[in-house]
């Protein structure tokens, strides 16, 4: 080793990026045992060259000024010595870098697995071609079946980007084909990027051609095509109307241009009749006229060539990508539907309150945005007294019903219950609580936004591929969704207070001569809806931002998603929610930049929807549906 | 024996002498043509609250008289301003890119002057071409004429779905409430070609017009007064006859002015475009008065107080919506202006710039509970105009026509 090292000992101690590829190839190829103890001591910055006889050492500093030193072949401790017998043999950046490659051969057999793994990942980050070879060998050796996997689709990556032999490399592209990993389609992009290519007459026979273009069409503008070609210097460059302007007032003589009266100048054909007269003296660059680039244009063709020079290659790589597509868009798909699910979830969950106050009692209830932001704003006051996040959230959720009924009983006592004949005066009170309650709240906790932190098994998503993927806390608000579903369907259903409430929703007096007392009941389900909206609003407020604002961003979709389902009926309510939610996630899909048009296109939908279905998706029939 | 439309419309008469005497007045104590005793931003503030009293007389024809609690009615105003706006901020920044471009050495063309408009206009939205609605932005009558049309359009359509498929009550109220949202949503973004959430801003300078802005408040001023009066004797006028009659029928008993044969569609449609427009007019004439618009003033929420202000005011009577619309628009610019002093309750400061919602909300349900008719139904005890002495008593002015024991059943 020492003698190799000598060998190369000029380029290695000048350590110039450039040069040094050689003597590193040559250590690595050496096949000597020590090979990697070399890279990695220089790699270190622990390599040293004795400046007496230029021999090199690996060595420690034990202080200041003393090294001990190892020699190299046989790793035997030489003893301690004066550091200034000795010169650091200092590696930049980039060599280290490329010290960093050639150590990656001996990683790949390195005998603790972890180092292993580590060194297929820095293959994967900054794959090579001169990675290749040592993972094919190390494949034989491997043991562990896990890393075993990982080297081989590495491989198959690897070959697909670097192998020489095209049949290989076909056949390792149509291996990946239809994977939708991150690494495997980045592994295909490369092989499919194409450039954008002009020349003389016919398209040459002798490129990788992807595709041929027409100027003028929507893959290449004709404006685009005229300045490839004035790129390329086959054509003169068109003279801009800015570069006209700028080109006319440098030639301004006695007030004129040309011959042409400055005060003339702001018509486009006084311009241009300007402008030839100063082409003709040859001041200025001739106009391209429009015939000239068309002609231009006309003879010259404009094509796509892949960078990758084998047809054969790229057209597998296309077929590859094609089924990876298909499979990526089917993906897609499955992860809108979970996302929409997820958005329906939590149209149902702001809804469900009001499916009972609104859609079984009929008050319409404004200030159900806000129980929504007291139930949220529980939550985080709880979260101040009570630091563990999972026992908080424990706690919050009945306290934020709690509140919420304490709230909703006082306001069907004290307001409500003395509108039950006037809806619409009802709207305008709960309006007037509506207002003061945000203000009360924003006076208490101001206007920023107060943060209700979930605890940290609710953090993180499940990921099933690196498309789909969807967070823990949708996953726990869909689930509430249900369990609120089926709460909601016992209580109206199987108890006590569900058939009087249905009793005397549909005829109080008659619920009334048969002993159920109206004004309790109505009492008590309000409370209810109003309770259920605070639980959600600590769902809510997981995941958006707590601010006095909260219920107002939800009051008009849940009215919506309860008009649109049906009133009266929680299974309307629940298509409601999963139409908006669908609709919603849809048209963001079809524009993904912009979820305000999304919103403004689903109200849109929904008031043509009325028109069609006026009592919504699940209407009331005979005497239920009675006004 | 037919008499005077303003023999049997005496409020109409008085209404008309107040404002002519507090146009008069605050003229004469202004800066602009009087002593200076009111401030020119005061004026703009008399002024656009002169446009609230019109969209609120507008608001008491379509909730107080036909019924239908429009709260959509901001996303009209609101259009009305977009619609001048565009003519006025258009022109003004002409105006600057001509003077900028006059030092060019070249004179600029048509087109460079078009462009550098766009460029001023759209840069902040990151775009310099003029999107479609813009399309008559240069012409102050095509735009003036939008400002009816667009609004009026938009509530034939609007209307003629929702009153066809017979969506009344509080489902026409959230609808129309989401009708706002969606608009506001829509104008909300960049590329709906009205500069997103930055609006239109400069809408204070009148362009060609060198006139200190304390004159030119002062023309707004007149301007709304004026609008304010005819839409007041307009409005008066449609809920005086026949056609008054039908759209209180109509409040009162939907299905029973059907089943007298009368196209109950028709005249709510009527009813809805025509407060659209007032609306729309209204929205026009306030905008140039506050200098920006943009598209939080179409929230659904500002449609809500405009609710509030009738409401307060006393529905079903037009002065009582006026009055509604003066006197807690004002009150609310005095308590949120911050100068009114604090106070301190029981060793709590109560600043009022952070508690006046609360009691503009509280009050507002108070008045529900207590006065449905609102600040004029002090009239009445002037008047002596007491409800009639029916077997029971009625609701008060939306469901007039019901007696106590129908109401309750």
């Amino acid at each position: 080793m020492q003698a190799l090292l000598q060998q190369h000992a000029d380029t290695i101690v000048k350590s110039s990026r450039r040069t040094i590829g050689p003597a590193i190839d040559a250590i690595a190829a050496s096949g000597l045992e020590q090979a990697q103890t070399v890279l990695q001591k220089w790699q270190a910055r622990a390599m040293w060259q004795r400046d007496s006889d230029g021999l090199f050492f690996w060595a420690e500093e034990v202080d200041r000024d003393t090294l001990r030193i190892f020699d190299f072949d046989s790793g035997d401790d030489l003893g301690t010595a004066p550091d200034d017998e000795f010169s650091q043999i200092k590696p930049n950046s980039g060599i280290r870098a490329l010290l960093g490659v050639a150590l990656v051969q001996f990683q790949l057999s390195d005998p603790n697995p972890q180092r292993r793994l580590d060194a297929l990942q820095a293959i994967q980050r900054n794959a090579e071609a001169s990675h290749l070879q040592p993972l094919r060998n190390s494949i034989e050796s491997e043991t562990d079946a896990g890393i075993r996997a990982t080297k081989e689709r590495l491989e198959n990556l690897l070959t697909v980007s670097f192998d020489d032999d095209e049949a290989a490399r076909i056949a390792a592209i149509e291996d990946i084909a239809g994977n939708i990993s991150l690494d495997a389609r980045s592994t295909l992009n490369p092989l499919l990027a194409v450039s954008p290519q002009v020349s003389e007459g016919a398209v040459p026979a002798d490129r990788n051609v992807a595709r041929t273009l027409k100027p003028g069409s929507a893959a290449l503008p004709r404006d685009a095509a005229y300045e490839m070609l004035v790129a390329e210097g086959l054509a003169p460059a068109r003279i801009s109307p800015e570069a006209m302007r700028a080109a006319l007032a440098e030639n301004i003589t006695d007030g004129r241009v040309g011959g042409v009266p400055v005060g003339r100048l702001s018509d486009m054909a006084a311009r241009e009749t300007a402008y030839a007269a100063l082409a003709e003296a040859g001041t200025v660059p001739a106009f391209v006229r429009e015939a000239e680039v068309e002609a231009a244009l006309a003879r010259h063709s404009f094509y796509e060539v892949y960078a990758e020079p084998s047809k054969a290659v790229t057209d597998a790589a296309r077929a590859a990508m094609n089924r990876t597509q298909r499979n990526v868009h089917m993906s897609q798909a499955f992860d809108l539907t979970l996302d929409a699910l997820s958005l329906a979830s939590i149209f149902f969950l702001a809804a469900i309150g009001l499916a009972i106050t609104f859609g079984v009692m009929g008050v319409i209830n404004m200030a159900h945005g806000e129980f929504i932001m007291m139930g949220a704003y529980t939550g985080y006051v709880v979260q101040q007294i009570i630091p563990n996040y999972t026992a908080s959230i424990l706690v919050s959720l009945p306290l934020a019903f709690a509140v919420t009924f304490a709230a909703g009983v006082a306001m069907e006592r004290l307001v409500i219950r003395w509108l039950y004949d006037r809806p619409l005066e009802t709207l305008l009170a709960t309006f007037g609580i509506s207002i003061a309650l945000q203000q009360i709240a924003k006076n208490i906790f101001g206007t920023q936004a107060r943060p209700l932190t979930s605890p940290a098994w609710l953090d993180g998503a499940w990921t099933l591929n690196d498309v789909v993927s969807i967070s823990y806390i949708r996953i726990a608000i869909f689930v509430l969704a249900l369990i609120f579903l089926a709460l909601f369907l016992f209580i109206m259903k199987r108890t006590r207070l569900g058939l009087e409430t249905r009793a005397v929703t549909q005829n109080p007096r008659m619920a009334a001569s048969m002993g159920i007392n109206p004004d309790r009941v109505n009492m008590l389900t309000f409370g209810l809806g109003s309770g259920i909206a605070g639980i959600a609003g600590v769902a809510i407020g997981l995941f958006a931002k707590v601010t006095s604002e909260l219920g107002q961003d939800y009051i008009v979709q849940s009215f919506m998603t309860v008009v649109v389902g049906g009133v009266g009926n929680i299974w309307g309510t629940l298509a409601g929610a999963t139409m908006i939610g669908f609709f919603q996630k849809g048209v963001e899909w079809l524009n993904p930049s912009n979820t305000l048009a999304a919103q403004t296109y689903m109200i849109v939908f929904i008031i043509i929807f009325i028109q069609f279905r006026p009592r919504g998706i699940i209407a009331l029939k005979g005497r239920a549906a009675g006004d | 024996m037919r008499t005077s439309y303003f023999v049997r419309n005496p409020s109409v008469v008085i209404f008309l002498a107040v404002l002519l005497l507090f146009t008069l007045g605050v003229t004469a104590l202004s800066d602009g043509a009087g002593n200076g005793a009111i401030s020119t931003s005061f004026i703009k503030t008399l002024g656009k609250t002169l446009c609230l009293c019109l969209i609120a007389v507008a608001m008491d024809l379509i909730w107080g008289y036909t019924g239908i609690l429009s709260l959509g009615h901001f996303a009209f105003f609101g259009l009305g301003g977009y619609m001048v706006g565009m003519w006025l901020m258009y022109e003004r920044t002409r105006d600057i890119v001509i003077t900028s471009l006059a030092n060019a050495p070249i004179p600029p063309t048509e087109q460079e002057v078009v462009d550098a408009i766009g460029t001023q206009i759209f840069g902040v939205v990151g775009s310099s071409e003029f999107p479609l609605v813009w399309a008559f932005a240069d012409s102050l009558v095509l735009q003036l004429a939008l400002v009816v049309l667009v609004p009026g359009l938009l509530a034939l359509v609007f209307g003629w779905l929702a009153f066809r498929s017979r969506v009344t009550g509080v489902y026409l109220s959230i609808l129309t409430q989401a009708m706002t949202l969606a608009l506001a949503l829509y104008l909300f973004q960049n590329d709906s070609g009205l500069r997103g959430n930055n609006g239109l801003s400069g809408l204070q300078n009148l362009p060609g017009v060198s006139a200190p802005q304390s004159v030119v408040s002062l023309w707004f001023f007149w301007a709304s007064a004026l609008a304010l009066g005819l839409g007041y004797m307009l409005a008066s006028w449609v809920v005086s006859g026949k056609f008054g009659s039908v759209i209180r029928g109509i409040r009162d008993d939907e299905a029973r002015v059907r089943f007298l044969g009368y196209p109950v569609e028709a005249f709510k449609l009527f009813v809805f475009v025509l407060t659209a427009v007032l609306a729309g007019i209204a929205g026009a004439l306030y905008y140039p008065q506050a200098g920006i618009i943009n598209p939080a003033e179409v929230a659904p929420i500002a449609s809500i107080y405009l609710a509030v202000w009738v409401a307060i005011g006393g529905r079903g009577r037009l002065y009582g919506a006026v009055i509604g619309a003066a006197f807690v628009s004002l009150i609310s610019t005095w308590f949120t202006g911050g100068q009114v002093p604090s106070v301190n309750l029981l060793g709590y400061r109560v600043d009022w710039v952070e508690w006046w919602q609360v009691i503009l909300g509280l009050s507002f349900v108070l008045v529900t509970l207590f006065a449905p008719k609102g600040i004029g139904g002090l009239v009445d005890l002037v008047t002596g105009r007491l409800a009639p002495n029916r077997h029971g008593a009625d609701y008060g002015p939306d469901q007039g026509a019901l007696m106590e024991e129908e109401g309750r059943k």
